[in-house]
């Protein structure tokens, strides 16, 4: 008995995953979500910035892992939108570029923003390092024109936009190591600040540089879209999702103290 | 002379931009300017590079009849397909955006997606307290997972509601990334950092060659 069920057929274990992942996002439940430091910092960071301000918003992810950060920045840019604040989209990841423009006109039709006023969607350009350094002398340098194809300087949110020293954060939406590229090379050499919102597998490499201060605050995967949410007191995709995984972890959670429970009767029958 | 240009320039550049990150000079500042907008034009050339490899290795695995083979010419045809959609008619024409909506998303995401389903096999199967390291790794995966989901201080508060924590499992979680994970963290950081500027005297200085090929 205890050996059939540590080898339990692994279709019952992805049966039991889908169901976990299709019911809590089909039958939404409100959970009680806690909003980490973290997540807080960036929330705050962003509340005191005074109106008209830039940011700048890195989409640094691929198709594979929308799933997490998208929710991010569409909480992060109605938050901007909100207060005033003028959102400047970029991406260092080729296969993003469409995500990015379409996500980025949906939330501004959304909150009423206007293109060239209140946003804009510069696209991308090859190799990542020259292009966070090249931004730091002038950002026309690496992108000459946004996405539209329109000369930066006939934007006029633009006009006053040279580069990082009228930015006042660049939050890096991130799937992979680029929010260390963007320390590295654009909070070290030019000072700009830097929040990231990353997906859950990389939070932990995170850690050390909000606890020197080189992050200004980070949404940490699912749970920090959704904390974004509750902050904002406007429920969205990032709570919707934080719903799903949270039944998956703790499907996952079972899992692993059943098979150990098993295995230690099995050792234990064994000696 | 094949070997000595590239040793020389690589010598010359490596040397001039450790001299413009540390000398405020104006003259410093404009090498620095200038070699940024070289390597902008120069980093298009790795998409080429890539693109002229990615041909290279399916090439070489449908002539030599490689496992599996016949995958190489699926490569090919998504290659050309989004080639001949893009190149002619820019990246907003609506044959690509079609290709990138319906092929190319959905099929990153379901690569991605399947990880779930491998990952709860992986836990269940692998997933044992056989030694006191693995014990520790099990503990505290637990103990993190628990903190990331908002039911999980309601378990805490259920079943282990004699500990002097509000919200415990946030709380641990929140403590176990503060603390030993940004250590250890911290202690890779320095030692990759460390590597990282020995390789690079190595590099600058020609003592390490193998980026030139053969080996030496």
């Amino acid at each position: 008995m205890l050996e059939k069920f540590m080898n339990m057929d692994r279709r019952i274990i992805f049966l039991l995953v889908a169901l976990v992942v299709i019911i809590p996002t089909l039958i939404p439940v409100r959970l009680p979500i806690t909003v980490s430091e973290p997540t807080q910092k960036l929330y705050d960071y962003i509340e005191q910035l005074p109106s008209g301000s830039n940011i700048m918003l890195a989409f640094d992810y691929g198709p594979s892992s929308l799933a997490e950060p998208e929710p991010m920045a569409k909480a992060v840019m109605q938050h901007c939108f909100s207060r005033g604040i003028k959102v400047i989209g970029m991406t260092l990841f080729p296969s993003t570029v469409t995500l990015a423009d379409r996500l980025m006109k949906k939330i501004a039709d959304e909150n009423n923003a206007v293109y060239g006023q209140d946003y804009v969607f510069l696209g991308y350009r090859p190799g990542t390092l020259p292009v966070i350094l090249g931004m730091g002398t002038n950002i026309a340098n690496v992108f000459d024109k946004d996405y539209q194809d329109t000369p930066l300087s006939e934007i006029p949110m633009m006009a006053d936009v040279k580069n990082y020293d009228q930015i006042s954060l660049l939050l890096d939406l991130a799937s992979s190591s680029t929010t260390e590229a963007w320390i590295i090379y654009a909070n070290t050499k030019y000072d700009l600040q830097i929040a990231a919102g990353v997906t859950a597998v990389i939070i932990a490499q995170m850690y050390p540089y909000l606890q020197t201060g080189q992050l200004v605050g980070m949404m940490p995967g699912y749970l920090g879209a959704a904390e974004y949410e509750k902050l904002l007191n406007a429920p969205g995709d990032g709570t919707v999702g934080l719903n799903t995984a949270s039944f998956a972890h703790l499907l996952i959670i079972i899992l692993v103290i059943l098979g150990n429970v098993a295995f230690f009767m099995q050792r234990r029958k064994e000696a | 002379m094949k070997r000595q240009v590239p040793l020389a320039l690589c010598f010359l550049f490596g040397v001039a931009m450790i001299y413009t990150q540390f000398s405020p000079h104006q003259y410093s500042d404009a090498i620095y300017k200038e070699v940024i907008k070289w390597g902008l034009i120069i980093s298009p050339f790795a998409l080429v590079l890539a693109v002229v490899t990615l041909i290279q290795t399916h090439a070489s695995r449908i002539r030599f009849r490689a496992e599996h083979w016949q995958y190489s010419f699926i490569v090919f045809i998504g290659m050309i397909a989004m080639v001949l959609a893009g190149v002619p008619f820019g990246e907003q024409n609506t044959v690509l955006v079609w290709l990138y909506d319906n092929v190319q998303v959905p099929m990153d995401a379901t690569m991605f997606s399947l990880l779930a389903f491998f990952i709860a096999s992986a836990a269940f199967r692998a997933f044992r307290a056989r030694a006191f390291e693995a014990t520790l790794l099990l503990i505290t995966a637990m103990f993190v997972m628990l903190g990331n989901i908002p039911v999980g201080d309601l378990i805490w508060e259920t079943l282990m509601s004699w500990t002097p924590w509000e919200d415990g499992a946030s709380w641990l979680r929140q403590w176990i990334l503060d603390v030993p994970n940004t250590a250890a963290r911290r202690g890779i950081i320095l030692g990759v950092s460390l590597g990282v500027i020995s390789q690079s005297i190595r590099i600058i200085l020609g003592i390490e060659r193998s980026y030139l090929g053969g080996g030496d």
